[in-house]
């Protein structure tokens, strides 16, 4: 049996058939062809394929495609505008916060939620956001850092503009 | 790649109408929150249903709110909001500590209270919690709800008193002067189950322990409520050797296997401190003492 979902996905409408069965993971990877979310340990522990759902941060190995019916998805693609990386994405090239870069989208889409509700974390606060989110390479020092950078990059940003 | 098994999926649009879906597809029918507990188990197929109520629309559960001199929470509370919740802080601050150590905060943004206590996982925290402050839950079916205690509530592993055609609605605390509580976890790492756990809530009257609360995690089949260490309380007044009488009692009390997370004497040893520590900062918050 397959039913019809449709959602919003980094502001596009899409509908699709699918079986119940099917973890947002895979329609956004599959189905959609969005490669930029990662599927890693798939038990919910490593946060590489957070996206965010309604704007909150969720773990999509461990939510439904058919959950997410009627709701608007925000995937990592989401973060780049026209050719304009994202604070976020900037913060980590200018401090080195990957390596390998597989954690890298659920990193990014992670800190971006957390910069969105708290524009000046500190790196305490950084620390507790990342934790459901590993790393293999980084040592985690280097994202906390990305994190920081893009926190006071949009602030600069906002008084220039302000 | 791990995927469920093929099931069929519908959303509920009512509680009432969830139960009636419940009814209607039976046994094989399970209702899904967060999704957090069960679909991990549905990968590994320890938990295979052939329906799927998602009950996630149902924004009428999500809620807390003080009532009749309770506090009361929707089943659909995400532990988001429970670890926010200054309400609850206040009356139950245990839950914020416990709520800073479940999981991780993205998986917070999904999981609820209602489908953490209807898991049953001895191993996780909110079963603990809620025992100590002698929570009770609304179950409803069919035929109206009930109210039952946690005593009642945990049948056996992994098993409540909510029956196959029943959901749990609510969770109430009953709030009573001069209480505090605290709850203390030991993990390996952020984010994981528990190694131990104790949840203890204490209510003062005339200088002494009038009632107490204490439930450990993690350290047996169940959780543990440790009745035994709560009749030694009541009447008594407070003292760290008191404390320890009681953690000794909760030690010998749990019945933890080994494991991974460490071997029987050390959870037993886990499962004394953890409590001497939560009946130390429980007491300390009813009596405004806290460091």
């Amino acid at each position: 049996m397959t039913i019809n979902v449709s959602m919003t996905v980094n502001g596009t409408q899409v509908s699709h058939e699918i079986e119940p069965r099917m973890l947002l993971v895979h329609f956004i990877r599959e189905t959609l062809e969005l490669t930029g979310t990662h599927w890693g340990c798939d038990t919910s522990n490593c946060g590489a394929c957070v996206v965010r759902i309604d704007g909150q941060p969720v773990k999509s190995c461990t939510i439904l495609a058919a959950m997410c019916d009627g709701h608007e998805v925000a995937t990592v693609e989401s973060l780049e505008v026209d050719g304009q990386l994202d604070p976020i994405q900037m913060g980590f090239h200018e401090r080195h916060a990957l390596q390998c870069g597989f954690c890298t989208p659920g990193m990014l889409m992670t800190t971006r939620a957390l910069l969105d509700e708290n524009p000046d974390p500190t790196d305490h606060e950084i620390r507790v956001a990342i934790s459901g989110a590993i790393c293999r390479c980084t040592g985690y020092k280097n994202i906390v850092s990305a994190v920081r950078w893009a926190a006071e990059h949009e602030a600069a940003t906002a008084n220039r503009e302000g | 790649m791990q995927t469920p098994a093929a099931f069929e999926y519908e959303r509920a649009t009512s509680v009432d109408g969830a139960i009636a879906s419940l009814e209607r597809l039976g046994s094989e029918a399970r209702v899904i929150a967060g999704g957090h507990s069960l679909l991990p188990m549905m990968k590994l197929r320890l938990a295979n249903p052939e329906h799927l109520i998602d009950i996630n629309d149902l924004t009428e559960l999500s809620y807390i709110r003080e009532q009749d001199g309770e506090i009361r929470i929707g089943a659909m509370t995400r532990h988001v909001d429970l670890l926010r919740s200054d309400v609850l802080a206040e009356h139950f601050p245990l839950f914020r500590d416990a709520e800073t150590v479940i999981a991780d905060p993205v998986v917070r943004n999904r999981g609820t209270i209602g489908g953490s206590l209807c898991q049953a996982d001895a191993a996780e925290d909110l079963s603990a919690v809620c025992a100590a402050v002698k929570a009770s839950v609304v179950i409803r079916g069919s035929g109206g709800e009930r109210v039952v205690s946690m005593d009642g509530f945990h049948v056996g592993p992994f098993t409540t008193a909510v029956g196959a055609a029943e959901i749990l609605t609510e969770v109430r605390l009953p709030v009573r002067p001069n209480g505090g509580s605290a709850h203390e976890k030991v993990e390996r790492r952020a984010g994981d189950w528990a190694i131990a756990a104790a949840s203890a809530a204490v209510w003062m009257q005339d200088g002494m322990i009038g009632d107490a609360g204490i439930a450990l995690s993690a350290v047996g089949l169940t959780t543990i409520h440790v009745t035994r260490a709560e009749e030694l309380l009541r009447g008594k007044a407070p003292s760290d050797d008191l404390y320890a009488e009681a953690g000794t009692i909760a030690s010998e009390d749990c019945s933890p296997t080994s494991d991974g997370r460490g071997p029987v004497d050390y959870k037993r040893h886990l499962a004394g401190v953890l409590t001497q520590r939560a009946l130390r900062r429980a007491t300390a918050r009813a009596l405004h003492q806290e460091a």
